[in-house]
């Protein structure tokens, strides 16, 4: 079995004193995509946020690599060097142009040559098809091109593992495939990644693990034909039924 | 109108006037800096400076220039701080500049999405870094016209270092006035100065504001 990157030991997260995760563990190996799904307000979000130390955590531990993430520990910004987040709203500076936003980190943080980093940065953009954008400004991208140009801006860095934050919430229908392609190439290269998604199909199709997310908890996790096809607990199926559509009285044909 | 006597006093307001810009500008720094440090303070949160900062805005805006002015002139030596009289003006306008400098970053700073700092950091960009390379950027936009409207004031507000023996322009004409009754010249002879300083400043930041806006992104 390949080694743990990520490995999250009985983490409790509060806020004030409503507990939104307790006591959840999870191990996340070299390659591997795990997605995770549940209702709105589930913790999802939470969960990600913990891991790259944007929430602090009132219980448990968070370790990459045997290194502890934590919110007073100096060495936070080079953990979160190696740990990829992209968020629903891309969250681009709106003051660099698609290039300078990918540079900026990279160049800052980790001292590459900037001609180094943008040669990468071109070749990256050449792969989601943004080459010609790389001069342009974020206002004028569409949702799905921010989207791209922000999975390169983390790409970039060389991260041990992607965080992907409901990264097509936001996004109008035909512009959810450009992304989604994008990351489905990714775990085709082997990429560590955590997903959190609506996006169903797009689960099954991406998963190694697919984690099912309610009260507060991991509720279930298993393989993804086993959990769309055999759900073992009653709220997974209830989940799998919202996504669902029937009409009692369809007229025959 | 006497233009033979103008053009015989034009080199003292002209020195006149190089010193109201000279104080002006070195205060109107000192206070952009200021202003720059103590927003970044609140940004960050940082416990008793922040407190200090709340305190210290308070207090320069709600005192007049030319109370901090005898303030700093007058009060300090007692104390055993001599100050001469430009690094009293320059002194005294920073710290009234400070305050409004603030104001007009704290407004811009806030403006930023939160998101976007957390987009900065989860790159793995110190806090300062972050500051310095995506707040501040954006922030600046948000505040040049706040920014600018400061710096006009602060210039203006230079008329009051006469009081402590700064020979600027105002001291000048009031001089002028006081020896050889030429007020007609000398009212004519201070508001053409000022004009002439303020009106490209004016412009500078009208122009910079409008930069900003169409350095590709607000709207």
């Amino acid at each position: 079995m390949a080694e743990a990157v990520l490995s999250i030991s009985h983490l409790t997260k509060r806020f004030d004193d409503q507990t939104i995760l307790e006591d959840l563990s999870l191990e996340v190996r070299e390659g591997e995509v795990v997605v995770i799904v549940g209702s709105s307000g589930c913790g999802k979000s939470t969960l990600l946020r913990c891991i790259n130390a944007l929430e602090d955590i009132q219980g448990g531990e968070i370790r990459l690599r045997g290194d502890l993430i934590s919110h007073n520990r100096k060495n936070l910004p080079e953990l979160r060097q190696k740990i990829g987040m992209v968020f629903q709203n891309y969250e681009l500076f709106p003051h660099l142009t698609v290039l300078e936003n990918i540079l900026l980190a990279p160049v800052k943080t980790q001292k590459r040559s900037r001609q180094n980093v943008r040669e990468e940065a071109l070749a990256l953009l050449e792969r989601v098809g943004l080459k010609e954008k790389a001069d342009s400004w974020p206002r004028q991208l569409s949702g799905g091109q921010k989207q791209r140009v922000a999975i390169v801006r983390a790409l970039i860095m060389h991260p041990e593992i992607l965080l992907f934050d409901e990264v097509t919430a936001a996004l109008d229908p035909e512009m959810v495939r450009e992304v989604l392609d994008v990351i489905v190439n990714l775990a085709d290269q082997g990429k560590t990644m955590i997903i959190v998604t609506h996006e169903m199909s797009f689960a099954r199709a991406v998963a190694d693990r697919i984690i099912l997310l309610e009260d507060r908890r991991i509720l279930e996790e298993s393989d993804p034909e086993t959990f769309f096809t055999a759900p073992k607990t009653e709220q997974a199926k209830k989940f799998l039924r919202t996504f669902e559509f029937n009409r009692k009285n369809k007229a025959e044909a | 109108m006497d233009w033979a006597y103008i053009e015989s006093v034009l080199p003292l307001y002209g020195k006149a006037a190089w010193l109201t810009l000279r104080t002006g500008t070195a205060g109107i720094l000192l206070a952009a800096l200021t202003g720059l440090l103590c927003a970044a303070a609140i940004h960050w949160r940082i416990p008793v400076l922040r407190k200090i900062t709340a305190a210290y805005v308070e207090l320069s805006r709600n005192t007049p220039l030319l109370v901090q002015l005898f303030f700093i002139y007058y009060g300090l030596p007692k104390i055993g701080i001599k100050t001469d009289p430009e690094a009293c003006g320059i002194i005294g306008l920073a710290f009234l500049g400070g305050g409004y400098m603030t104001e007009a970053f704290r407004s811009g700073v806030e403006a930023v999405d939160r998101i976007q700092e957390e987009s900065a950091l989860s790159l793995g960009l110190t806090r300062f870094q972050t500051f310095l390379h995506v707040i501040l950027p954006q922030a600046a936009a948000i505040s040049a016209p706040a920014f600018m409207a400061n710096v006009i004031f602060l210039m203006k507000e230079t008329s009051v270092f006469s009081a402590v023996s700064l020979m600027d322009l105002m001291f000048t004409a009031k001089d002028q006035i006081g020896l050889y009754y030429r007020t007609t010249e000398s009212l004519f002879l201070l508001v053409g100065a000022y004009l002439l300083i303020l009106l490209p400043l004016s412009l500078l930041g009208t122009f910079w504001e409008r930069r900003l806006r169409h350095a590709g992104f607000g709207t």
